[in-house]
Formats: C-alpha cells, sequence, structure tokens
C-alpha cells in the first residue's frame, strides 16, 4: 500500500511531532548551553569555560542544600517505598479484604489535590502538634506524596504477576515468610526499585512543600535554588542546573527502563 | 479461595487463618500516614478557614467566615462592607489559566499521540521514553528554563528581535508567559494517557469508516475522538487539577503580580500574613477541584452505564 492511500496516515503529524520534540528539549539545551558561558551576564555570550561548575561545587550554601535534600529524600524514600509494598501487597494478594478501593484511594490521596492544599495542610498541622524539628517535618510530610509514587509501579507490577510461582512454593510446603523472600519479592523487584527511584526524585525535586515548611537549618536544594532565581539568573545557577538534569536524567532513564523491562518480563 | 480449602495438609490451614488479619496489618500504616499527614490536616484547613485572625499572624480557634468574607468584599474604615472583585479575579483567573493550559495541551497532545502510536515497536517505546523524561525534572529548573528563554535578551526575544521587534524587549511578566511555563511542564501529563488510548484504537474500524465514505477529517471527528475520550477525559484531569494549584509559574513567571490560586495561598501563609484567608481559599481550591472529579466521574458513569 503506497503512503498516500494508507487512511490512517494524517499528513502533517510527522512535522508536529518533530516540533514537539524540539520544543521539549529546548529549553533543557539551553540552560545546558548557557551554563557553560565564561561570561557574568547569563545572556552574553563570551566563551566556552567550565569556571562556573568550580564555583558551584566550591558553594558551602549550596553543598548543605544538596546535603539536606539527598538527606530527607533518603528517608522519605526507604520509608514510602515499605508503606507503599505493605500496602500494594494487601490490596492485590490479601484475601476478602474490605474497604479494598478506598484504601487505594487513601494511598493515592496525594495525586488528587493540589500540592499547595497539601503543603498548607501539613504547615498548620505541625505547627498545632508542635513538631518543631524541621528534618522530621520535612521527612513526614515528603513519605507522605512520595507513597503514591513507589505504589503505582508495585502495584502494576503485582498485578501482572501470576500466583503460580508463589502457590507452587507453598506446595513445596516454603513458609510464607520464605515464600515472601525468595519468591514474591525478587518477582517484584522492578517494580519495587522503579517505584523506590521515582519516589526519591518527586522528593528531591519538591518545591511547594518544602518551602512551605522550610526553616533555617533545612533548606533543601529546591529551595535554594528558589532563592537563586528570585535573585536572578546567573551562570553559576546555569551551572548547577546542568548538574541537576544531568542527575535526573540518569535516575530516571535507570527508574523507567528497569520499569520496562519489568513489564516485558512480566507478561 | 476454595483452592485453598481443597487442599487437605493443615499446614495451608493454619496459613488461611493467618492470613485473613495480614492485609488489613499492611494497609495500617498508609492508613496511619495518610490520616496523619493528609486527611487530619484537611479538616484542620477546613477549621482554620473559619478560626479568627490573629493578632501577630496565625489564628485563634473561633468561628468567623470574614475569611471566605474577604474573598468578595472588603471592610471599610467603618466597617461596611465593599465589593471587590480583586480576589474573585484571581479565582476566575486560575479556572482560566488552568482551562486554556489544558486545552492547548490537548491541541498538541493528540496529533502527537497519535503519530507516536503508529511508530514501529522500539521507535515508539523510544518515544513514549522521551515524553515521559522531561516530567522527571525538577519542576523549578523547568520553570527557569522558561524564565532564561523569554528573559530580557534571552534567546526568543532576540530572534523576534531579527523581525522588527524593539531590543531589549523581555517576553516575561505576564499571563502569556504563565501559560507558556504551564504547558511546558504539564504536557507529559496529557500525551501519556491519550497515546494510551489511542493505541488501543482498532486499526479495521479506521478503514471501516473510509470503506464507508467518511473522509479523514469525519474520521478524526466520528470514529478516532469519541473512542479516544477516556484517555482525553483522564488526561485533561492530570493536567487540570495541578494546573488549578500552580504555585511556581505564576510566581516566576507572571512576576508577583498576575497571581493564581495557588501563588494566593503560598503569600498568606508564606509571610505568616493571614491564615484563616489562606485556608478560606486553599477550602475554595479544594472544592473546585473536587466538583471537577465529580463532574468527570459522573459523566464516566453515565457513559457506562449508556454502553
Amino acid at each position: 500500500m503506497s503512503k498516500h492511500h494508507d487512511v490512517k496516515r494524517y499528513p502533517g503529524l510527522g512535522l508536529i511531532s518533530i516540533a514537539f520534540f524540539v520544543y521539549l528539549y529546548t529549553p533543557l539545551l539551553v540552560v545546558i548551553l548557557y551554563s557553560f558561558n565564561a561570561n557574568r551576564i547569563t545572556s552574553v555570550w563570551t566563551e566556552f569555560s567550565f569556571k562556573w561548575y568550580a564555583s558551584a561545587l566550591q558553594n558551602d550554601a549550596l553543598m548543605s542544600a544538596l546535603k539536606t535534600s539527598l538527606t530527607v529524600a533518603f528517608i522519605a524514600t526507604v520509608v514510602a517505598t515499605t508503606i507503599a509494598l505493605l500496602a500494594a501487597l494487601s490490596i492485590i494478594r490479601g484475601r476478602n479484604v474490605r474497604f479494598r478501593k478506598l484504601s487505594e484511594t487513601v494511598v493515592n490521596l496525594p495525586l488528587l489535590l493540589p500540592e499547595i492544599v497539601l503543603a498548607v495542610a501539613t504547615l498548620i498541622l505541625f505547627s498545632l502538634v508542635g513538631v518543631q524539628n524541621g528534618m522530621l517535618k520535612l521527612v513526614i510530610a515528603h513519605s507522605a506524596f512520595c507513597t503514591p509514587f513507589a505504589f503505582l509501579p508495585i502495584r502494576a507490577r503485582l498485578q501482572g504477576m501470576s500466583l503460580d510461582y508463589e502457590e507452587a512454593a507453598t506446595d513445596l510446603y516454603a513458609s510464607r515468610w520464605t515464600v515472601f523472600r525468595r519468591v514474591t519479592l525478587p518477582l517484584i523487584f522492578p517494580g519495587l526499585f522503579s517505584g523506590a527511584m521515582l519516589a526519591f526524585l518527586i522528593s528531591m525535586d519538591d518545591f511547594i512543600t518544602s518551602n512551605m515548611l522550610s526553616s533555617g537549618g533545612t533548606t533543601t536544594l529546591p529551595v535554594y535554588i528558589f532563592s537563586l532565581i528570585r535573585v536572578g539568573t546567573s551562570p553559576e545557577l546555569n551551572a548547577i542546573a546542568t548538574l541537576l538534569i544531568i542527575g535526573s536524567l540518569i535516575l530516571a532513564t535507570v527508574a523507567l527502563s528497569v520499569a520496562a523491562r519489568g513489564q516485558r518480563d512480566g507478561k | 479461595m476454595s483452592e485453598t480449602s481443597e487442599n487437605p495438609t493443615g499446614a495451608t490451614r493454619v496459613q488461611r487463618r493467618r492470613r485473613i488479619n495480614l492485609p488489613y496489618l499492611g494497609l495500617a500504616p498508609s492508613w496511619a500516614l495518610m490520616g496523619f499527614a493528609l486527611i487530619l490536616p484537611i479538616f484542620i484547613i477546613a477549621a482554620v478557614s473559619v478560626a479568627v485572625r490573629g493578632a501577630y499572624g496565625g489564628f485563634d480557634w473561633g468561628f468567623d467566615l470574614s475569611g471566605y468574607r474577604q474573598i468578595l468584599f472588603n471592610e471599610g474604615w467603618t466597617g461596611e462592607m465593599e465589593f471587590t472583585p480583586q480576589y474573585l479575579s484571581i479565582i476566575l483567573r486560575t479556572i482560566l489559566l488552568a482551562s486554556v493550559t489544558t486545552l492547548l495541551c490537548l491541541l498538541l497532545a493528540v496529533p502527537v499521540a497519535y503519530w507516536i502510536a503508529r511508530q514501529p515497536g522500539n521507535r515508539k517505546s523510544l518515544l513514549v521514553f522521551l515524553v515521559t523524561l522531561p516530567f522527571w525534572m525538577s519542576m523549578i529548573l523547568r520553570v527557569y528554563a522558561w524564565m532564561i528563554i523569554l528573559g530580557k535578551d534571552g534567546p526568543l526575544p532576540r530572534f523576534l528581535e531579527v523581525f522588527g521587534a524593539p531590543s531589549g524587549m523581555t517576553l516575561m511578566y505576564n499571563d502569556g508567559a504563565t501559560l507558556a511555563a504551564m504547558v511546558y511542564t504539564y504536557i507529559p501529563l496529557m500525551v501519556l494517557p491519550v497515546f494510551a488510548s489511542i493505541e488501543k484504537l482498532d486499526g479495521p474500524l479506521i478503514e471501516a469508516a473510509h470503506d464507508l465514505y467518511g473522509n479523514r477529517w469525519t474520521t478524526l471527528r466520528r470514529v478516532i475522538l469519541p473512542l479516544t475520550a477516556p484517555g482525553i477525559a483522564s488526561g485533561a484531569i492530570l493536567v487540570f487539577v495541578p494546573a488549578l494549584g500552580a504555585v511556581l509559574e505564576p510566581i516566576l513567571m507572571g512576576g508577583g503580580k498576575q497571581m493564581m490560586m495557588g501563588s494566593l495561598i503560598q503569600l498568606q501563609f508564606g509571610g505568616g500574613r493571614n491564615w484563616p484567608f489562606g485556608a478560606a481559599i486553599a477550602m475554595t481550591l479544594m472544592i473546585v477541584v473536587m466538583l471537577v472529579l465529580i463532574a468527570v466521574a459522573l459523566r464516566s458513569a453515565r457513559k457506562e452505564a449508556e454502553a
């Protein structure tokens, strides 16, 4: 069939789509390109230079914000992934569970509301309960909104998985714990891994909640970047942005390809 | 479920008895976390929205609707109420900008999703991956990228200078700039569900439409779009809900003056200015979101009942 007579083909879509991908990636490329500009004024190009990367890496405030972000993201990821795993196992594998649908909605609740509402909600809660520790506030709030991102890949993996393996192991007199550790866990690992990575990324990227809860010693990376943006665009900011873009790029690529491979194997 | 009861070994029966409580134990942590960090605080917001504004920021418990009244009226020196559309216009602008964002995302997503769906297998997965990738980049950096592009002496104003635009011009600090950043940050959320439902489209059905003398436009309107409606609906929710709550885009791109509900709430709480008023706006935002979600759920329930 010649291309012209293919009725499913709409002319011009290829062009629109290529323009779309250019649109999607040009802004990121502009930031990366500008980060190599030696000139202090972002938009005036003088020559290629790495000097803003050197100055970014020597920036103490940046490093301390990075440390806060990594600590919060690590703890929140562990908490969110554990809670999401338990919830997914109960919802998909549990028998005769009442409130199954409701429980699933509760786990995914952070996705149903605008984040600013959640941020305000936790701010008021912590001020009422009297939580003073900034780190603890961040960890609790981040664990909550990261949970659905860990939950969805695990759930998808569990749902696509046949019960046969677990039943075979049970028939061979494996205890429940052994079945879980030796059969279920390895089988759902791709979902678990990509869920944890995505939760980590969401926590690292969060601005709205962290900004609302931030106090003196607990400035996270996005909150610090926001304070820099308020001062104005700078080449050092572009260097920081580029490092973060590359970091997210690597993490997201690994997480998404593990998830995709997991889905292929599961079928 | 009957499989285990047919199994005569005692071991399985013991396991079965133990298994009954396990799911609830597994669900307890998520209920506890969401209950403490989300559900309880939402009730607290509702309570704070009718609380009395504290003298030094914060609030005192009580019942006072001045937070909500302030959305529409301004209290004069002598206590008279004067209708001021200032905040109402922010609410309406928020709904308008979120709607336009959703519409623009939709217009862009349908052709792109259709094109991706028609690519061969491997390339298709790669393209879907490329659509998803920017979504995992930090939101603040994606908005920042647009500040550079549209800002003074940025690439786009420079490009327009070639066509005779005045030099040193900035395209920032208006609703258009806010919109540009919003469409950019939310577009992956529209492309993916639309793609998922276009991919499931029945090829022979499209051919049948053509055999019955439907041209491409008619087929698009009468066959393709109705069949992809579920994907379009879920994409629209995924874009519309976060767009209603946008904070960074109006703050950074709109330049503080062109506020949306999200940045207004941020302002009331960020500076500790007026918590009851901020909570009243947050409640309003939540009600708008709920109305949208309920409307979509009812619509799809009706569609299912018809089918």
